[in-house]
């Protein structure tokens, strides 16, 4: 045998040598999921899909993690592609109406799904009020609302004002702690919200601010609107909130969150999705808590979000997937999903029942109970198609006012034009 | 002579070892290329000799087709698309309708009592506007005190003095440096609570908005800017100052020029091929500015540091507007082309001069 002979066989058998793997799988059914981390959730899943693995030989769930920030860019070209995944963790479910898989058919109980899943939410799946298909469930439940340092409250002798206090009240009793505490050398600011449209919407909505008109499009001026903004832009003219939050950015979301951790922060307008983040990162160095969102004329809602689990109609197993969809959103899996991650419930059974969380049950449980005070026109906007094209130019618009580019008259001519110009397309 | 032996008899064995050391380092490249063998052989048979010089190129091609020249051609295309849609053929052909959105202006672009592009406010697409501003107040100032800074530095360290090595290290160290590196150092110096604000407070004084006040948000980045590119275009003018010979200085000292006619009369004209190419190679780096601002301030206050790469970067991936993202490209190009061609003809005029 020379040598060059024994070369070519050392090559085949190497490929024989990868190829085996995939022979040895038989007909074992390969699902695959494309899903994004914000901290230990996809550890859950995991854990969670391998208990479901061992029940169910002849399937296997394969995780792909990806950045959040590609998740929807790379989705859209997997979709148009027809390469889809057959099942993914998605926050914008308007951009992929009419490619996902009508569970209906392939769950056990449609019923459960139906009577478990908020109309808000399965109705941002469906296109159109004919649509009744079921699409996916939701991973988590978010809620916009505020935190606030009790320690520094403490420190300061300033009274907490009661629940149902406006936004004038609260940032009156912050002013007054920050006033007491703050000095040259460590800077306590009374209040701050976090850079985006969306943490602006629960606040606006709460003083009468209405967006949404008949025919699906958006009017931004209204009086609701204009005293938010006025009162934010205020915080920013009176030193009030961190200047480089709002002020310090042409793009992007900003989170406030650091200044809270660090303690510089007496009241921090943010959502649920921070309690782990504080949790972890405040530890006991203070003590902190939820209030419920400051009230205005017209309520004192917060704004729902969060992420969905949906399934793509491309996929070649629908079965198995409504299989693997069935097990997930089972009520006893679901609830320890939701509690492990530390996860707001998006199942309303589970909502009703409450959720014992290992930690942080307190903090998390008053999130919860702002969900059946949301308003219906948050749902609405949450789940607008062209709600995160608002949510943008609101954040921009309002920034350019903040740091002198604009008038707030003119900001809101501006937001109007691009919203105008964005259905007009 | 016994001694010499002893040592010839040890460089033998050294010798000896060497080549072994050296024939078990190439081992893995002998399989390697016997490996390689096995496919080059029969396909340098079957294309012949001179064809293969084509195969080896091809890999090279392919990674220049596909990630540089196909993404210019689909840009081209999108440029004159509308919709949401990422496949080309699923996207909708607007023509003209995404530049047209980009230069309309009310008044008109064509009107010639147009208030024109000096007010962003009356644009369709203000922002692109306040970006273009933005980009060529920041190209001026920066470019141009980098290019003299430089030069000045340059001519620093021609000079015969004392640790002159240790100083041309210490200007092109941030060279080295990733852009995003060098933004989150400087974010961490100039934020609100930042190592500057906490010397100022130190010294009893009030914190500066360095980065949230719109016009020290702008010098900030030029200053960075400035800081972090200037030893590299300081090494090309060293490298242009040691390339005149010194006889023409010794020459003029004679005929009793002085310091200053001797670099009017001698640096500065024997300097200017190189310096035209700092010039414009300044010049299209600060147009294409992106990665060290978006992480310093991402492009705020408001839009003060809002530049065009990151206008076209928001307008594409935030707002998910591509085709318009795409329309603003080719406008950047085409004033990148024109800069270009700008450099061939400056290079040409100075070359002959």
């Amino acid at each position: 045998m020379t040598k060059r002979t024994l070369l070519a066989l050392l090559v085949v058998a190497a490929l024989i040598a990868a190829a085996l793997p995939a022979l040895a799988q038989g007909d074992q059914v390969e699902l695959r999921i494309t899903w994004y981390n914000d901290g230990n959730e996809g550890e859950v899943l995991r854990d969670l899909l391998d208990r479901f693995e061992a029940e169910n030989p002849g399937i296997r769930v394969v995780i792909d993690e990806v950045a959040y920030a590609d998740l929807h860019t790379l989705l859209q070209a997997q979709v148009e592609t027809g390469e889809a995944p057959d099942m993914a963790r998605i926050t914008f479910p308007n951009r992929f109406l009419g490619q996902y898989l009508d569970l209906s058919a392939y769950v056990a109980d449609p019923q459960y799904w139906l009577d478990n899943i908020p109309e808000a939410v399965l109705g941002s799946m469906r296109q159109g009020a004919e649509d009744t298909g079921i699409y996916g469930y939701p991973t988590q439940f978010t809620v916009t609302g505020p935190f606030i340092n009790v320690t520094l409250f403490e420190q300061a002798g300033v009274e907490i004002p009661a629940d149902d206090s406006t936004w004038e009240e609260w940032v009156a009793a912050a002013t007054a702690v920050a006033e007491e505490l703050s000095d040259a050398e460590f800077t306590i600011y009374p209040v701050a919200i976090d850079r985006t449209g969306h943490r602006f919407w629960g606040p606006s909505l709460s003083r009468c601010a209405t967006y949404i008109n008949e025919d699906g499009t958006f009017t931004v001026d209204s009086p609701g609107f204009r005293s938010t903004a006025e009162m934010i832009i205020g915080w920013h003219n009176d030193g009030l909130m961190p200047p480089d939050v709002w002020g310090g950015s042409a793009g992007n979301y900003v989170p406030a969150a650091p200044y809270f951790i660090n303690g510089q922060l007496v009241l921090y307008m943010s959502g649920s999705w921070q309690v782990g983040n504080f949790a972890t990162n405040i530890g006991d160095a203070f003590d902190w808590k939820v209030i419920p969102n400051p009230r205005g004329d017209c309520g004192a809602t917060g704004v729902p979000g969060g992420a969905l689990m949906v399934a793509f109609a491309g996929t070649e197993h629908p079965e198995e997937v409504g299989k693997v969809m069935d097990y997930l959103f089972s009520e006893e899996v679901i609830a320890e999903f939701y509690a492990r991650t530390l996860f707001l419930p998006g199942h309303l059974g589970l909502i009703e029942k409450g959720i014992e969380y290992p930690s942080n049950n307190e903090a998390l449980n008053a999130f919860a109970a702002m969900i059946p005070n949301l308003m219906e026109e948050a749902y609405a906007l949450q789940y607008h198609p062209k709600g995160p094209d608002l949510n943008a130019a609101i954040r921009d618009r309002l920034s350019q006012v903040i740091a002198g580019e604009f008038t707030l008259d003119e900001a809101i001519e501006r937001i109007q034009a691009d919203m105008d110009a964005l259905f007009a397309q | 002579m016994r001694t010499t032996r002893v040592s010839k008899r040890r460089g033998g064995k050294r010798k000896l070892v060497m080549a072994w050391i050296g024939r078990l380092l190439l081992k893995p490249f002998v399989v390697l290329a016997t490996l390689a063998d096995v496919v080059l052989g029969p396909l340098q048979k079957l294309l012949g000799m001179q064809r293969m010089g084509y195969f080896f190129v091809l890999p090279n091609l392919l990674v220049f087709g596909i990630f540089i020249l196909l993404p210019m051609l689909l840009n081209f295309y999108y440029g004159f698309t509308a919709g949401d849609s990422i496949l080309p053929e699923n996207r909708q052909f607007v023509g003209l309708a995404n530049l047209e959105s980009l230069f309309s202006c009310q008044p008109t672009f064509l009107d010639p009592r147009s208030e024109s592009f000096m007010n962003p406010s009356v644009c369709q697409q203000d922002r692109f506007w306040r970006a273009a501003g933005n980009t060529l107040t920041f190209v001026i100032f920066q470019v141009g005190v980098m290019v003299l800074l430089a030069l000045v530095t340059a001519l620093a360290l021609n000079r015969e003095v004392r640790g002159r090595g240790f100083f041309r290290s210490i200007f092109f160290y941030p060279v080295l440096l990733s852009p995003v590196v060098v933004a989150l150092i400087w974010k961490w110096i100039l934020q609100p609570e930042g190592v500057f604000n906490g010397i100022l407070v130190g010294m009893g004084l009030e914190r500066l908005p360095f980065l949230v006040e719109a016009n020290w948000a702008r010098l900030w980045v030029i200053v960075v800017s400035v800081w972090a590119q200037m030893g590299f275009h300081t090494l090309i003018l060293l490298a242009g100052l040691q390339s005149i010979p010194h006889e023409l200085y010794e020459a003029a000292s004679m005929d009793g020029a002085g310091a200053w006619r001797s670099f009017r009369q001698i640096t500065l004209p024997l300097l200017m091929p190189t310096m035209v190419v700092v010039l414009v190679l300044s010049l299209i780096r600060a147009v294409q500015v992106f990665d060290q601002v978006f992480v310093l301030t991402t492009g705020g206050p408001g839009t003060a540091t809002l530049y065009m790469v990151q206008y076209i970067f928001q307008t594409a991936f935030d707002r998910q507007q591509f085709g318009l993202a795409a329309a603003t490209s080719l406008v950047l190009a085409a004033v990148l082309f024109v800069l270009t061609l700008g450099q061939l003809r400056l290079g040409r005029t100075s070359e002959i001069a």
